[in-house]
């Protein structure tokens, strides 16, 4: 008997009982069901909820795999036991070494995030008697990959558990929810724990350990691990070039660094129809639009480089979209079908105010770097209020037509 | 009870459950919101309301045949504003501490929904005793939910119970208790919106208990 036939026996065994949504959700998560449905209209169509869900894991895959490798790469560097890897394939990027340190923090982070969203959602499933939703395959992947490396695993179990009651569950489970569930838990870290989240220690694995170490007397160097974002907000001028920026060997969230990887997830995920163009290219437009304008401001001269603006404002506006969180939130977490907006038009109104809003924050609220966060959570708030608008605005239209047609 | 009628006992009990004033009826929440923060706080404000609501309520009926009612609204307020410059000048006098973190929120009691509500819905219309264990009652309920919610948010957000460290020492360098083993304090315990999850916590045990609260 192969693993299909065991896992459908399985779930017959406890069919009817309580248990029986959470037999049948590990049945179809590797399988399509063996009986199919007999009467009534059909939709024949093989991508349900968990395939859909499984492409965009798979586009986050990249993500993943070079978020491990930099962060062994970042804390070898600030060590000082590597040099800077000199283009994308570089070896000392891609060595055995960094990948350890990856795989020894970040799938912890990984398992954590899973292991807690999954038995909740299981439990809930349970409680509530229905089928297991697939809403957290794709949140349990986000969220390793949008906290900082050396986040500690309890604080993630929380602020999973609380993204996930909070922020799905207590609304009615997938597709019921108003915002994204990774960026609640996100929110949360972010709010809840502000040292953890922000500040020049805690993107590089070993830089907090060390400041632990100074403060107990012990004569070593601190490690810096300021993000560019960081640097400018602080008017410094970041240490790395353009190059690094695009491939992503910056400090950073876990998988939020490579920009050159997330635009081959977004190309993937627009190929497969899986992800809304129409989001990401409208959200590329409004920050480019808002760097755009702060660029004109600075040039007017109507901020001089005295103002704590100045570092941020004066970014060459393309630059904005290689730095910090905003191309893998523009890319994965925009892009959400439930919180997004759901009409063609909305899309591209739900888009521009994302990217506009997320260099606006960036650059004026320097004590919230990532304004992609905030903008991406604001904007779900306002989706369902720009789909009302434009399905009423549709209607007025086809209204007059017919008094036309009929007069 | 000897001293309580059936019907008075219902009126004290019921507030405090199935007709809460914060969980149910949504009254006062600005207040419980914005002072929840510390135990402490959220005792002091409780034991103010319970004052101004209970006073207040027997004056009102007291007045009740008397106040014309086309001005009714502008009576209760002085009767209001009378009690709270009261609470608020004992606060300043005995617990002047205290008193600068409540600030400006004792002043706004005057503005309570729940003390306008009792006034209008129950002093109006029924007699100075039972007016007066109506008031006790919404005020106890108020106090309740306040007091969880500053229970759990001074405890999660600061590591203390009134003013006490309970979960050991956080000072950098010489923890001990949870602190020794990484625990650290939920920042977001402290902000208004944590305040706003626990009500709603509150709300969601207290339906999935009672289904009869749940209307569609």
């Amino acid at each position: 008997m192969g693993l299909k036939s065991n896992l459908h026996s399985l779930k017959e065994k406890y069919r009817g009982t309580k248990m029986a949504p959470a037999f049948n959700a590990l049945h179809t998560f590797l399988y399509a069901p063996n009986e199919t449905t007999h009467s009534g209209s059909h939709i024949r169509v093989v991508d349900d909820l968990k395939r859909t869900m499984n492409t965009v894991i798979m586009a986050l895959v990249p993500c993943l795999i070079f978020g491990m490798f930099n962060a062994g790469y970042q804390h070898h560097l600030a060590l000082g036991e590597i040099g800077r890897a000199d283009g994308f394939f570089s070896a000392i990027f891609w060595s055995w070494d960094n990948l350890v340190i990856g795989l020894w923090k970040v799938l912890p982070l990984v398992i954590v995030s899973y292991g807690v969203g999954l038995a909740i959602e299981f439990i809930f499933a349970v409680i509530k008697g229905h089928e297991v939703e697939e809403g957290y395959l794709v949140t349990g992947m986000l969220v390793p990959l949008i906290v900082p490396v050396d986040t500690p695993l309890w604080m993630l179990a929380v602020a999973v558990a609380f993204g996930v009651v909070i922020g799905k569950e207590v609304f009615g489970g997938t597709g019921m929810n108003i915002l994204n569930p990774a960026l609640t838990i996100r929110a949360f870290l972010f709010f809840a724990y502000p040292t953890w989240m922000s500040g020049d220690k805690v993107w590089v694995h070993g830089a907090v350990a060390r400041d632990k170490a100074i403060a107990a007397g012990q004569n070593v160097d601190a490690i810096s691990g300021e993000t560019v974002l960081g640097s400018l907000a602080q008017n410094h001028e970041p240490s790395y070039s353009v190059a690094e920026m695009f491939f992503g060997m910056i400090p950073g969230s876990v998988g939020e660094t490579s920009t050159m990887l997330i635009l081959l997830g977004a190309l993937f995920l627009i190929f497969t129809k899986i992800g809304s163009w129409r989001i990401i290219v409208s959200t590329v437009l409004g920050a480019l639009t808002m760097g755009l304008i702060f660029n004109f401001v600075v040039a007017q001269g109507w901020i001089t480089e005295s103002s704590k603006f100045f570092g941020l404002m004066n970014t060459t506006w393309w630059h904005h979209l290689l730095i910090g969180g905003f191309a893998f939130g523009a890319v994965y977490m925009a892009t959400d079908p439930v919180t997004g907006s759901q009409t063609n038009i909305g899309k591209w109104y739900y888009g521009f105010f994302i990217g506009f809003i997320s260099i606006l924050i960036r650059v004026f609220n320097p004590a919230y770097p990532e304004g992609v966060m905030l903008a991406i959570l604001l904007m779900n708030v306002f989706a369902p209020t720009i789909d009302h608008y434009v399905v009423q605005g549709n209607v007025k239209k086809r209204m007059k037509r017919l008094k036309v047609k009929t007069a | 009870m000897g001293l309580l009628s059936k019907k008075d006992t219902k009126l004290i009990t019921d507030p405090l459950a199935d007709n809460n004033p914060i969980t149910i009826q949504v009254l006062g929440i600005c207040s419980a919101l914005a002072i929840t923060a510390e135990l402490k706080a959220s005792i002091v404000m409780a034991v103010s309301v319970l004052f101004v609501l209970g006073i207040g309520n027997v004056v009102i009926s007291l007045l009740r045949n008397v106040i014309p009612s086309k001005i009714r609204i502008i009576v209760q307020l002085v009767v209001v504003a009378a009690l709270v410059i009261i609470v608020d000048q004992v606060l300043k006098a005995f617990a002047y501490e205290l008193s600068k973190t409540l600030s400006v929120f004792v002043g706004l009691i005057i503005t309570n929904c729940i003390i306008m509500g009792r006034f209008e819905a129950f002093a109006l219309g029924n007699g100075p005793w039972r007016s007066f264990l109506d008031g006790i009652g919404n005020a106890a309920g108020y106090g309740v939910i306040l007091i969880i919610v500053g229970f759990f948010r001074e405890l999660l957000g600061s590591g203390t119970l009134l003013g006490f460290p309970v979960l050991g020492n956080p000072i950098p360098g010489e923890q001990t208790g949870l602190y020794a083993l990484g625990y650290e304090n939920n920042g977001f315990m402290l902000l208004s919106p944590m305040a706003l999850i626990v009500i709603g916590i509150i709300i969601w045990i207290q339906r999935s208990r009672n289904k009869d609260l749940i209307e569609d």
